[in-house]
């Protein structure tokens, strides 16, 4: 768990009195809310569909449970008892006081923690793989070049007006647990002969106009990343749109001008930027790198298991994940409870979260990118007995990555920009599909709603996506198909008309149904539709 | 007809002009006709209210009912947690948001 050294401590206390002075000055008239938006905002204060909602930052998804507890303690002492966990490994809290953001942002400083870089043009929460550390199937953890490029990026003064919002995941497995390639730049850690670089995508994303980010350089040596991503950025700071919001982002950039073009402006950048020596001495990464060893793991554990309680084995084999470690496990815990809301957890609920975290799993928790929480470290012997606290807590669904953990957006409920309401949607579709039986039989199926084209919910990346739009004031949802945000990413497509909110959970229902009749042996979802294609699914769907 | 919402400045909560303060409530709303742009710009001044915007509106028995989903979404409160709206109490209270 990294650590904050004197400086992080200083700039965050420093930020804090500085935004409690703002708004001060805010409540007392002394400045108009056109010039006190660009403030709050850079402090993760925004103003949605009920009241002011506070976006903080979970830097590579990373916590411990002082940090959780404290989670707890605003959901419970400023809002209303809960808190949102969202696709970017960040928290938003809906219900927020503007004369209390001072005092909860002070409350975050006590344990490293900030909203700062939530929102505005600049290079928002770097995102990482939520297995980072744990995973067997992992070359290296990447969260000591995740938070190198924290330091990096917070406060960079060449790139704190962007011309658009900037973001960057960073992963070292093939397995992409972080939707790597639909971010502004995806670094995967790659080794070559023993020595370790990076592979760079640049130039994906969701939103309007969705793009698959293609790959700009196939290893830079790891010792100049730093100084390539400010190559990259400073190609884009330098050539973005900033005359018009809807193609500024890089994506737009990559686009136009070709993957070949950036990179050959890139490479050329690259060699004045290395003469400026931004990349840190190897001592300073082994510093960093240090606050992320391995936990005091056990050896010589056993991994056998009693299997005998039938809905604990569903869970194990559902929500359990391969950890590097001989008698060790990775805990998946749903935030997705059927006709519940995706990514919601009450404070008493992220309470019990850090509980466990803290006897169970070397005291680390992880935001995944699907709205729920991992506890990487756990011993096999303990798994029977976090998963009775977990049932108990209404926390056990053995549902991860089957149709009802769906990734959903606020929508209509509570995001001022929506078209459509999201919340309810998915709560259909998890009531239709409540049957474990059932979404065992359909295996993997992500599913994944926005409530407006902004593609919060990663609609695009969907097997199945939905699409809330407005048609003359009426909530309607489209429907498309054969996303992937994993390691085989594409965009899914349209399947046809939308439907009204009932329609759209028939629609999702016709389209598992053709997957079964259709699916070859060990096939996804995601790969009968890849054989068959969009016909037969439309065939099913329209009639 | 039209009335005039936005949110308390201090503490976020919606709001909903009365002709002489402003309401929690939109039951509360007063038709402000022409004279909406006018109000918001006052109060907004005034440091009671942020972000005020004129909107359309019907009549009914139980009070304005705002012409947008969107705004009558604001009005209750999220239609998937009744207890977190003003009328937690009552289970019909979204009858007529969506
Ligand atoms: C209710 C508050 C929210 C607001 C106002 C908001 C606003 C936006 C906007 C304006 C965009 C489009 C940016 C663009 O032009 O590309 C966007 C994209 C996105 N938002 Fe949100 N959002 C909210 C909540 C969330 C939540 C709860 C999540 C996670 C579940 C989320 C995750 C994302 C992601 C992953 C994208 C796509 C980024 C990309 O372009 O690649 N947002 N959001
Ligand atoms: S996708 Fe649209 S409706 Fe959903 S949270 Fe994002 S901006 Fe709001």
């Amino acid at each position: 768990m990294y650590k904050y050294d004197e400086y992080d401590h200083s700039i965050v206390a420093s930020r804090v009195e500085e935004f409690r002075d703002q708004v001060t000055r805010r409540l007392a008239g002394q400045i108009t809310e056109d010039q006190f938006k660009p403030l709050r905002l850079m402090n993760g204060l925004y103003l949605q569909l009920h009241a002011y909602m506070l976006r903080v930052a979970v830097p590579y998804g990373t916590l411990d449970s002082r940090q959780m507890r404290m989670l707890a303690h605003i959901a419970r002492k400023y809002d209303r008892d809960y808190g949102h966990f969202t696709t970017r490994q960040n928290i938003q809290y809906n219900w927020i006081k503007l004369e209390d953001a001072p005092d909860i942002l002070a409350d975050l400083a006590t344990v490293e923690m900030h909203a700062i870089q939530t929102s505005g043009n600049c290079i928002r929460n770097i995102s990482s793989d939520q297995f980072a550390g744990a995973a067997a199937d992992e070359i290296t953890d990447p969260r000591p070049w995740a938070e190198l490029l924290r330091q990096w990026s917070t406060f960079h003064p060449e790139f704190s007006y962007l011309p658009r919002k900037f973001k960057i995941a960073v992963i070292a497995a093939d397995e992409d647990r972080a939707a790597m390639r639909l971010h502004d730049i995806g670094i995967q850690i790659v080794e070559q002969d023993g020595v370790l670089g990076a592979k760079v995508f640049v130039g994906g994303g969701m939103g309007r106009t969705p793009m698959i980010a293609p790959e700009i350089k196939g290893f830079v040596p790891i010792e100049d990343l730093l100084s390539y991503l400010e190559a990259c950025l400073r190609v884009y700071n330098r050539y973005g749109r900033r005359d018009n919001m809807y193609k500024a982002r890089i994506k737009i950039l990559v686009h136009e001008i070709g993957a070949d073009s950036y990179r050959s402006q890139v490479e050329t950048e690259f060699l004045e930027v290395k003469k400026l020596g931004l990349d840190p001495p190897r001592a300073e990464f082994d510093r960093i790198a240090a606050h992320f060893a391995d936990p005091a793991f056990e050896t010589g554990m056993s991994d056998d298991l009693d299997r005998s309680d039938p809905d604990f084995a569903v869970w194990l084999d559902q929500n359990t994940a391969a950890h590097k470690t001989p008698g060790y496990a990775i805990v998946n815990i749903s935030l997705k409870p059927v006709g519940g809301i995706p990514g919601d957890a009450t404070s008493a609920q992220i309470d019990l979260m850090a509980d466990l975290a803290e006897r169970h799993s070397f005291d680390e928790l992880r935001v995944t990118h699907s709205q729920n929480i991992v506890l990487p470290h756990v011993k096999k012997a303990d798994l029977y007995a976090i998963w009775q606290q977990l049932a108990d807590a209404g926390l056990a669904e053995a549902n991860i990555d089957l149709i009802s953990d769906i990734i959903a957006c606020p929508g209509l409920d509570y995001c001022s920009l929506a078209n459509a309401r999201s919340i309810p949607v998915a709560q259909k579709i998890a009531t239709r599909f409540s049957d474990l039986g059932r979404q065992r039989e359909l295996g993997e199926l992500k599913l994944k709603i926005s409530g407006c084209i902004n593609a919060c919910g990663h609609h695009h990346a969907g097997h199945i996506g939905i699409l809330g739009v407005d048609k003359k004031g009426v909530e309607n949802y489209q429907l498309s198909l054969g996303g992937s945000g994993a390691e085989d990413v594409s965009l899914a497509k349209i399947t046809g008309p939308g439907f009204s909110e009932d329609g759209i959970v028939d629609a999702v229902e016709k389209a598992t149904d053709v997957y079964l009749a259709q699916r070859a042996e060990g096939e996804r979802f995601l790969d009968t539709y890849r054989r068959i294609g969009m016909e037969p699914f439309k065939e099913a769907i329209y009639g | 007809m039209k009335i005039l919402t936005g949110n308390d400045l201090a503490r976020g909560d919606v709001t909903w002009w009365t002709g002489s303060g402003w309401s929690r409530h939109v039951e509360d709303a007063v038709d402000v006709a022409e004279t909406g742009e006018g109000i918001a710009h006052a109060e907004e001044g005034a440091r009671r209210v942020n972000a005020p915007y004129v909107i359309d509106a019907t009549a009914t028995p139980e009070g304005p009912r705002p012409a947008h989903i969107k705004d009558r979404v604001r009005a209750l409160g999220p239609t998937v947690r009744l207890d977190l709206t003003l009328k937690p109490a009552d289970p019909t209270a979204g009858s007529w948001v969506i």
